[in-house]
């Protein structure tokens, strides 16, 4: 159910104002051929010749590969080729990664296992079934080493080292420090500190990783049809681990992506090994992951610890925040890692004035599946942590925990507002935000429904979250992992930006056809461009044709394209208008020269060019095409021939880290309040979600019902990682959640029924005022959900500092209360 | 997750079947809706070299009366059992729980025979069946045996069907009047596999004092559970908060649950005696009330 706010003009009422179909619902024109099967996804390719691959992995967390025999495997009917991971090694280089930490990454173990599931091997066999059959006939010999699992552990001198290289497991180790911190402790009348545990979960899609690839031996191009979505800065780094030109390695990228949320990012490993499979070969290589493969050796996000401690006022301001941070990037720090942290660097304070902060952060490595990007990337964990904290500084000064958050917002007359830490929040209200969450979910009402099941003993307890929503990543970000000198050489190349391109055409006939770079992973981009175009050039949606495959050899593209990082509603929809305005202004210029009259005094309506002061003199659009297509004597000189434009959209404010460290890491800031009823079944543990609220602000709204779905399933994906999901391991670093058994995910049931409220505050700096909006709830439902539960638990001492709150973990603190810290 | 190579059989007839069975013996495996045993064969967690498909096998899908008992035959869906109104008109237990098993697909799929046979320790039917005093029709080539549910069920995933047997039928009593019933489960999902779930029904007398109860929980052995201490206490009284209390405490001190992922021992025991209370006071309620509907 959507609220609309009372006294809030909301998006799509300012949307309507303006354009016709920006801010309306209009449906997916992607639903019909999904929902009958004739999506096209990476597995319905079938190249001449194609094989099939399987990964041999390792049963082992941490050992010394003694010998890999695969000569049974070979002989066994239908295998055409086995490659090993010594093969890896000799035909391959290391993954390039942007830290200074010296180890090595390849696509599969060389010399050593270093986490459950890591490929020793591939099988090339006539099918997949007989691929499989071949793995257990390989031989392979292991010699045991003692496993690092937990983040802490990694840093502990005696613990065991995973890349000897190295001489410790720390992937990167940065100190930044931001205003006066020590100045705000000092003066500080309260000073807390916690310790939190944040699980490793994933994000599940539909279709797991695909891979095809085929080696041209005469041209030496490695041509990949995967669903890799970007950002396309790691087709660099793939191209450097195969040891090829950029130019020679090539990306296809089908029209369907059956969902990613950051996790295919981190596919390009598998895009190395499966193209030296394909070179051995010598035929095309189709490796699709199976589930179980996705549940043991996908990509996640990090496990992490985190010390908090903050500076307060006594009034609940919050002067000063001190936060040490582990981040378990598992095996092998993998870019784009550790932008887990180092994404968030710009918002690190969410929607609060805070002007103090120092982060002494670790990513250290351990004998766990390596790490990536997933949906929320970074943000979750920094708000589980901060919101928490906010509860806290409440319970001490006996404040509402709504008051000490509104005590500590940035005022909208302060917007645009930067961060200590460099990040500048684009626009924002975030008191009418709060104003809002409140005002729906009737929050005196629900003090007093929890006072009346308090005296009846019920266990019920209201959360409440807020958070910044960054959106479109500054590609510069990044580099603050390395340190202001390294950065500061001759020689290095500073890093910044984030642009996107489009390119739009017109055929003879005056209809249109647009072509994107964003790598759609069922986001409904073809719908929203359609709608975007058909407004700039007043023409209807169903007018504009939306492909939206991705190919490195046919189009222009950039480091930064794909879709990830919430870029598409702020960068990919940026740059369709402006493709479809650089058309249109060609349309009235070639209309100009054929009507001879200036341009200023020309308007399309209704698909034809018409003088302003004369309305006598007038051409249709479509002749306009014609000519430009059919009869280029009347072209002037200087007017290309044919009707395509394409346009390049970038943010002005995207520039390299200082020698500060201070980053815009985004460019455009949403922000989202939340408030999360629950009640805890004593007997069982079970934390069940009475009410949700949830207000966004995530500027113009284009379509509405797209937005809505994205706010489920982020707060859905959000409620797993607190209720739910965790890719568990055991001491010995044994994957225990290896399949859906294990690895428990709400589905549809689980969900609970939102109700959402909005609010608009256009970003200056996109055309249509649009910002990101698919992360946002699973940024904030993590703490939300931990804030209900402690203040449900409250009335028998309990803490929450840890997720996941499921069943058992729960039942344990109310049955069994033990010192915490595990 | 491709199944390794076996050979395949789909034989028409029972007769069909049981000469397959004992031709091929411990080397094969029976498929029925297959909800457990193709994910069990996707995951190589088990390799056998011949399948034998019984969905083309005829007579083994019905539910029945027969000798005042509700026979019901090994390849009747699971949904049948929610939509049958003799199912629900002779063991009304039956059809609501049924609704605990998986979810609608699995359940269109999924078999009686199946979930009786594969033994999962936290499958609803066998903890049904143990608490009614289920029989199971069991054949092969040599003849018929029955057997009772306490008997059949033995561990793990274990029965003590032969490998050359096949279950056909399984018998549940026709519940009495005066009779309510619960099946009351704890699952991380809807839909999933019971973390504990404890089923029980209770038959009143025209005072309301209770002349038979029957109890079996899941998730806390390896078999369903039951035992008649439990179910002594409860004859020959009225059902009342403290005659539950001491059902749940005894059951709770009965059971030797076991630790895993998403549940520890403690959680187990200390749930089952509640869920048994919730349970009982459930089919206590409907008890009362149907004994008051046969007036």
């Amino acid at each position: 159910m959507v609220v609309a706010p009372p006294k809030t003009k909301t998006a799509k009422k300012e949307a309507q104002e303006t354009s016709k179909y920006v801010g309306q619902s209009v449906k997916r024109r992607e639903d019909p051929r999904l929902l009958t099967g004739r999506g096209t996804f990476v597995d319905d390719i079938k190249m001449p010749n194609m094989h099939h691959a399987a990964i041999l992995r390792s049963p082992r967390p941490h050992a010394r590969i003694i010998s890999i025999d695969p000569s049974k495997a070979l002989a066994h009917p239908g295998v055409t080729t086995v490659l090993t991971g010594a093969e890896v090694g000799d035909k391959s280089l290391p993954f390039p990664v942007g830290v200074v930490a010296p180890f090595k990454y390849y696509s599969a173990a060389v010399d050593k296992v270093r986490y459950v599931g890591e490929p020793v091997a591939v099988v090339v066999a006539s099918d997949r079934y007989v691929a499989e059959d071949a793995l257990d006939l390989i031989e392979v010999e292991y010699d045991p080493l003692p496993p690092v699992v937990k983040p802490e552990d990694a840093l502990d001198p005696d613990a065991a080292i995973l890349h000897e290289e190295l001489g410790n497991n720390i992937g990167c180790h940065r100190e930044l420090d931001y205003g006066d911190v020590d100045g705000a402790f000092a003066e500080a009348d309260l000073i807390l500190k916690e310790r939190f545990v944040f699980p490793r979960y994933s994000s599940l899609p539909l279709e797991t990783y695909a891979v095809i690839s085929d080696h041209d031996a005469t041209t030496g191009v490695v041509t990949v049809r995967s669903n890799f979505m970007g950002p396309f800065s790691m087709h660099a780094v793939t191209a450097r681990a195969l040891n090829i030109d950029e130019n020679k390695l090539r990306f296809i990228v089908p029209s369907d992506i059956g969902g990613s949320f950051g996790i295919k990012s981190s596919i390009y490993p598998y895009i190395v090994l499966i193209s030296l499979a394909a070179i051995k070969a010598g035929r095309p290589v189709k490796w699709i992951e199976d589930r179980q493969e996705h549940l043991l050796a996908s990509s996640c996000q990090t496990d992490r610890v985190a010390y908090r401690e903050v500076a307060v006022k006594n009034d609940g301001t919050l002067t000063g925040i001190k936060s040490k941070v582990i981040e378990n990037v598992g095996a092998y720090l993998r870019a784009p890692e550790p932008a887990c942290t180092f994404r968030p660097i710009g918002n690190f304070v969410g929607p609060y004035k805070v002007q103090n902060v120092r982060i002494d952060a670790y990513d250290v490595m351990t004998n766990k599946c390596p790490t990536g990007p997933n949906r929320g990337y970074g943000c979750q964990q920094i708000y589980f942590e901060q919101e928490r904290m906010m509860d806290h500084i409440a319970e001490e000064l006996d404040l509402d925990p709504i008051e000490v958050r509104r005590r500590n917002l940035i005022p909208a007359e302060e917007i645009p507002y930067t961060t200590p830490m460099g990040g500048i929040y684009d626009s924002g209200n975030y008191q009418k935000g709060m104003d809002l969450v409140v005002e729906m979910s009737q929050y005196e009402k629900l003090r007093q429904k929890q006072e009346e099941a308090r005296k009846e003993n019920r266990l019920f307890g209201i959360g409440i979250a807020t958070g910044i929503d960054p959106s479109v990543s500054n590609m510069g970000y990044i580099t603050v992992a390395l340190p202001p000198e390294v950065r500061a050489k001759p020689g290095y190349l500073p890093k910044s930006g984030s642009a996107e391109s489009a390119t739009i055409q017109m055929n003879q006939r005056g209809k249109v056809s647009v072509s994107m770079n964003t790598t759609p992973q069922g986001q409904g981009h073809e719908t929203v461009v359609s709608q975007i175009v058909a407004d700039e050039l007043g023409i209807r949606p169903e007018d504009v044709v939306v492909i939206d495959e991705f190919d490195t050899a046919k189009h222009g593209w950039f480091i930064s394209s794909g879709t990830y990082a919430s870029r598409f509603a702020s960068v990919g929809t940026s740059a369709a208008v402006l493709a479809a305005r650089k058309l249109k202004k060609k349309i009235i210029r070639l209309a100009s020269a054929l009507l001879l009259v200036s341009e200023d005094d020309l308007v399309i309506e209704g698909g034809t060019v018409v003088s302003k002061s004369d309305s006598e003199k007038s051409i249709t659009v479509k002749r306009v095409a014609g000519t430009a297509h059919w009869n280029l004597e009347l072209l002037p000189d200087d007017i290309e021939a044919g009707l395509q434009a394409r346009a390049v959209f970038r943010f002005p404010s995207n520039v390299a880290p200082d020698s500060q460290d201070r980053v815009n890491s985004s460019n455009t800031y949403g922000f989202m309040a939340e408030i999360c009823v629950v009640e805890v079944d004593r007997d069982s543990g079970e934390v069940k979600i009475i009410d949700w609220f949830s207000v966004h602000d995530a500027g113009t709204v284009i379509n509405p019902m797209l937005m809505e779905g994205q706010i489920y399933g982020g707060a859905l994906h959000g409620i797993g990682g607190a209720l739910y999901e965790e890719l568990s391991y055991d001491d010995e670093g044994q994957m225990l959640a290896g399949n859906f058994m294990q690895y428990v995910c709400p589905t549809s049931v689980e969900a609970p029924k939102l109700n959402i409220g909005h609010i608009c505050s256009p970003s200056p700096l996109t055309p249509l005022g649009s910002k990101g909006a698919g992360e946002s709830s699973t940024e904030t439902a993590p703490a939300a959900v931990a804030s209900a539960v402690a203040d449900a638990l409250r009335p028998l001492g309990i803490n929450i500092n840890e997720l996941p709150l499921n069943p058992k973990k729960v039942w344990t603190l109310i049955h069994e209360p033990q010192p915490e810290n595990n | 997750m491709k199944p390794a190579k076996f050979e395949y059989h789909d034989p028409h007839s029972i007769e069909e079947t049981l000469d397959l069975l004992k031709q091929y013996g411990w080397d094969a495996k029976i498929l029925a809706g297959g909800q457990s045993l193709v994910p069990t064969l996707n995951f190589r967690l088990a390799s056998p070299k011949v399948i034998i498909d019984i969905n083309k096998v005829k007579d083994l899908d019905y539910v029945q009366e027969t000798d005042g008992k509700l026979a019901i035959g090994a390849m009747t869906r699971q949904t049948t059992l929610e939509l049958s109104e003799m199912v629900r008109s002779k063991c009304g237990l039956l059809s609501d729980a049924t609704e605990l098993i998986g979810h609608p697909q699995t359940r269109n799929r999924g078999t009686v025979g199946g979930s009786i046979v594969h033994a999962d320790p936290t499958a609803e039917l066998t903890a049904i069946a143990l608490a009614l005093d289920a029989e199971m029709v069991i054949v092969s080539t040599e003849g018929k045996r029955t057997d009772s549910a306490d008997d059949f069920f033995i561990s793990v995933m274990t029965t003590n069907l032969e490998p050359e047997e096949m279950l056909v039928e399984v018998r549940f009593p026709v519940l009495p009047s005066r009779t309510g019933w619960a099946f009351e489960e704890f699952a991380l999902r809807h839909g999933d596999f019971a973390v504990v779930g404890v089923t029980t029904t209770i038959t009143l007398d025209a005072d309301e004092v209770c002349t038979d109860a029957r109890l079996a929980a899941i998730g806390v052995d390896e078999t369903a559970f039951r035992d008649s201490s439990v179910e002594e206490i409860l004859k020959g009284e009225k059902i009342t908060d403290l005659v539950l209390q001491e059902v749940g405490d005894k059951l709770s001190e009965k059971v030797d649950p076991f630790d895993d992922l998403h549940a520890s021992a403690a959680q187990r025991k200390h749930l089952v005696g509640a869920l048994a209370k919730r349970s009982l006071q459930k089919a206590k309620t409907m008890a009362v009330h149907n004994s008051k509907r046969k007036k």
